[in-house]
């Protein structure tokens, strides 16, 4: 065997500091190209595309209270689509947050009103259901291993279930009852489902809260340890975890974060309407899941940000509300979101094409 | 020095350790058996500081067994571990990390996705502010990351470009600055050059030299012998789990070194078998006597 390829001897120095102040390899693109392959900027776009689009198509949506409408509309979407996104961003996904959010409301209103205590009771035990059907996702998840289409799609099936069997047995019926006339609920209500006043327009409160949940989202992704790691269990699990990162704590916090949406949302459902309907919340998670996606949220993980969900939530509302102001058929909305939802997957596959080429 | 004919188990020669020195990672006896199968066994390692020890193995020699064990991702099913002579059985890569041992793995050294300067804290990222809005302190990171990088010879125009944008050789020196930086007693690097171009190799094989001046003891795994030998002064080859040769630099060279990894004793006999093959050169090829580094032998009889 020759071994005449054996060539330099042991190398002993550091390399010296390069004098060089570039490598000369990058050039600076255009401002509007590099803004462009932010997440959250194509997203931006289309919601602007879908707003003047309907602003001319249905002059009813120029009214302020059509606007606050659509707001709400999107807000009971947005709130739910934000832990949803940071979940994906996590490299996971919930296919049992719609009826969990069912689940969280049914758990409140049939404690407080069987055992008649004060609706607070209801809420906080509602809370910690939640929390823990998120706690058990994430824990299933990390300790088999399985993906987590099956995990959620098990715990969908199951609430499911139990949000209609436990109702019946309970209630006799497929609703709650009243729970308006309880102790505690006009409190409650004016933290969950009030409305005020702007300019003459009612505004729902879970606009407020959507904005300052995206806010909260947005700094923690962005400015905290915990954001960091959002992006690296999403992005390259083992490599997190080879480098220090508690990946078991990031995922079942991430769903347990995703189980406090849909408390909140729960309860907001609770204390507008009253009453609970045991079978809703069925399809909902693909919508929060197509909101996280056409707000640039990248269903492999590892990439997205939390404003884009905002306005992807904003299209949802102004789609589903504008087909009514407008006039239509409703029967479009779906084909809309089908159709948004496809361009914004397309845009986000190009996205990363650009940003890992060599 | 005695040849162990199967070549597969056995206790392995004392190297001379610098004398006033312990050392940082020791393992005796180690193995590790996945349900029924065996994947590594009776492994005797010593990693001192400002030493490069490399493990050498073929594909499935227990290479990859061998430093999940000491990285923290798995642990050992038989013998000891020890790091500063002290039993320890890590159960996640942190606990290794706070013991000063980091690890870059060769194909998740870095999230390809993310930024240079998150990558290069990721882990251990600098904050500021008292706890409810303690967050990320960002300037100083990429500061920092910008300078460790260029004290390396890299350097990057751009700290938020992707790193998956960055080469294969670049990745691994980043990896390699970042655990240096860390305070890393102990850096294992899991076959770094194996994806490499030639002129890539020689930049990783630079920082394995420029970390073992800095004082590291450095576990240098691959399986290419001349990338092994530039910068090695200690070497263990692993053959089917067990260590087949444990000899420092002035023991062995670099010829012997490649015929134990091409499997030793028993390419010598192979020789004999070519030699009837007609086109097939065996003049180059060792005889058995020739082989005379130190070859691990058996101490504990037949297991």
């Amino acid at each position: 065997m020759s071994m005449t390829q054996q060539a330099t001897p042991a190398v002993d120095t550091p390399p010296a500091p390069g004098p060089k102040q570039s490598d000369g390899r990058t050039r600076q693109r255009p401002m509007a190209l590099r803004l462009l392959a932010r997440p959250e900027v194509g997203v931006f776009l289309g919601a602007v595309a879908v707003l003047v689009f309907f602003l001319f198509a249905a002059p009813p949506v120029r009214d302020g209270s059509s606007m606050a409408n659509i707001l709400y509309q999107s807000s009971t979407i947005g709130i739910m689509a934000l832990p949803v996104a940071l979940l994906m961003i996590g490299g996971e996904f919930d296919l049992s947050a719609g009826v969990a959010v069912v689940t969280s409301a049914l758990t409140a209103s049939m404690l407080s009103y069987q055992l008649t205590m004060n609706v607070w009771v209801g809420v906080i035990v509602a809370l910690l259901v939640s929390l823990a059907i998120g706690a058990f996702n994430g824990w299933l998840l990390v300790k088999t291993g399985l993906p987590s289409f099956l995990v959620t799609l098990g715990t969908f099936l199951i609430l499911q279930g139990v949000n209609l069997a436990v109702t019946k047995l309970v209630t006799g019926n497929v609703a709650t009852d009243d729970i308006s006339d309880m102790d505690g609920f006009t409190q409650a209500q004016k933290l969950f489902a009030s409305t005020f006043t702007v300019g003459g327009v009612n505004v729902k409160i879970t606009v407020v809260w959507w904005l300052v949940f995206a806010a909260l989202a947005t700094w923690v992704l962005l400015r905290t340890k915990y954001g960091n790691w959002i992006f690296a269990v999403g992005g390259n699990k083992h490599s997190a975890r080879a480098v220090g990162v508690p990946v078991t704590f990031t995922k079942i916090s991430l769903f347990m974060l995703v189980g406090f949406g849909a408390w909140f949302v729960g309860m907001h459902q609770l204390f507008s309407f009253n009453t609970v309907q045991s079978g809703e919340g069925v399809g909902q998670e693909l919508i929060y899941i197509a909101a996280a996606v056409i707000g640039g949220c990248l269903l492999t993980g590892g990439y997205g940000s939390a404003i884009g969900p905002v306005f992807g939530a904003f299209m949802f509302g102004m789609v589903q509300q504008g087909i009514v102001y407008a006039g239509w058929n409703p029967d479009w909305f779906k084909a809309f979101l089908g159709v948004m939802l496809l361009g914004a997957v397309l845009i986000n596959l190009w996205v990363q094409r650009t940003a890992t080429r060599r | 020095m005695t040849s162990n004919e199967t070549g597969t188990h056995g206790a392995v020669l004392q190297d001379t350790p610098p004398a006033t020195d312990r050392p940082l990672v020791e393992l005796r006896g180690a193995g590790k058996s996945y349900g029924n199968i065996r994947a590594l066994h009776g492994v005797d390692l010593k990693v001192f500081s400002n030493q490069v020890t490399c493990v050498l193995g073929d594909n499935g020699a227990g290479k990859s067994t061998l430093i999940k064990i000491i990285s923290g991702l798995h642990q050992h099913t038989e013998g000891e571990f020890l790091v500063d002579g002290e039993p320890v059985r890590f159960s996640t890569p942190r606990e290794a990390l706070d013991k000063g041992i980091a690890t870059v793995y060769q194909d998740l050294a870095v999230v390809p996705l993310m930024p240079v300067w998150r990558n290069f804290f990721l882990g251990s990222e600098m904050t500021k502010g008292p706890w409810p809005v303690r967050r990320l302190d960002i300037e100083r990171m990429k500061k920092t990351a910008d300078e460790e990088l260029r004290n390396m010879g890299i350097v990057l125009d751009d700290m938020e470009q992707p790193i998956g944008t960055l080469s294969g050789g670049q990745r691994q020196c980043v990896a390699i600055a970042r655990a240096v930086y860390f305070g890393a007693r102990v850096l294992i690097l899991d076959e770094p050059t194996a994806a490499l171009g030639v002129k890539q190799s020689g930049v990783v094989l630079k920082y394995i030299a420029a970390a073992r001046e800095k004082g590291l003891g450095v576990i240098f795994i691959t399986h290419n012998p001349h990338h092994a030998y530039m910068v090695g002064d200690h070497f263990s080859v692993l053959r089917l789990g067990t260590m087949e040769l444990s000899a420092s630099r002035s023991e062995v060279s670099l010829e012997e070194l490649t015929n134990h990894m091409a499997g030793g004793t028993e390419l010598a006999s192979l020789k004999h078998e070519l030699a009837q093959v007609r086109g097939v050169d065996v003049e180059e090829l060792p005889e058995e006597g020739d082989l005379s580094a130190p070859v691990a032998t058996s101490s504990e009889g037949k297991s």
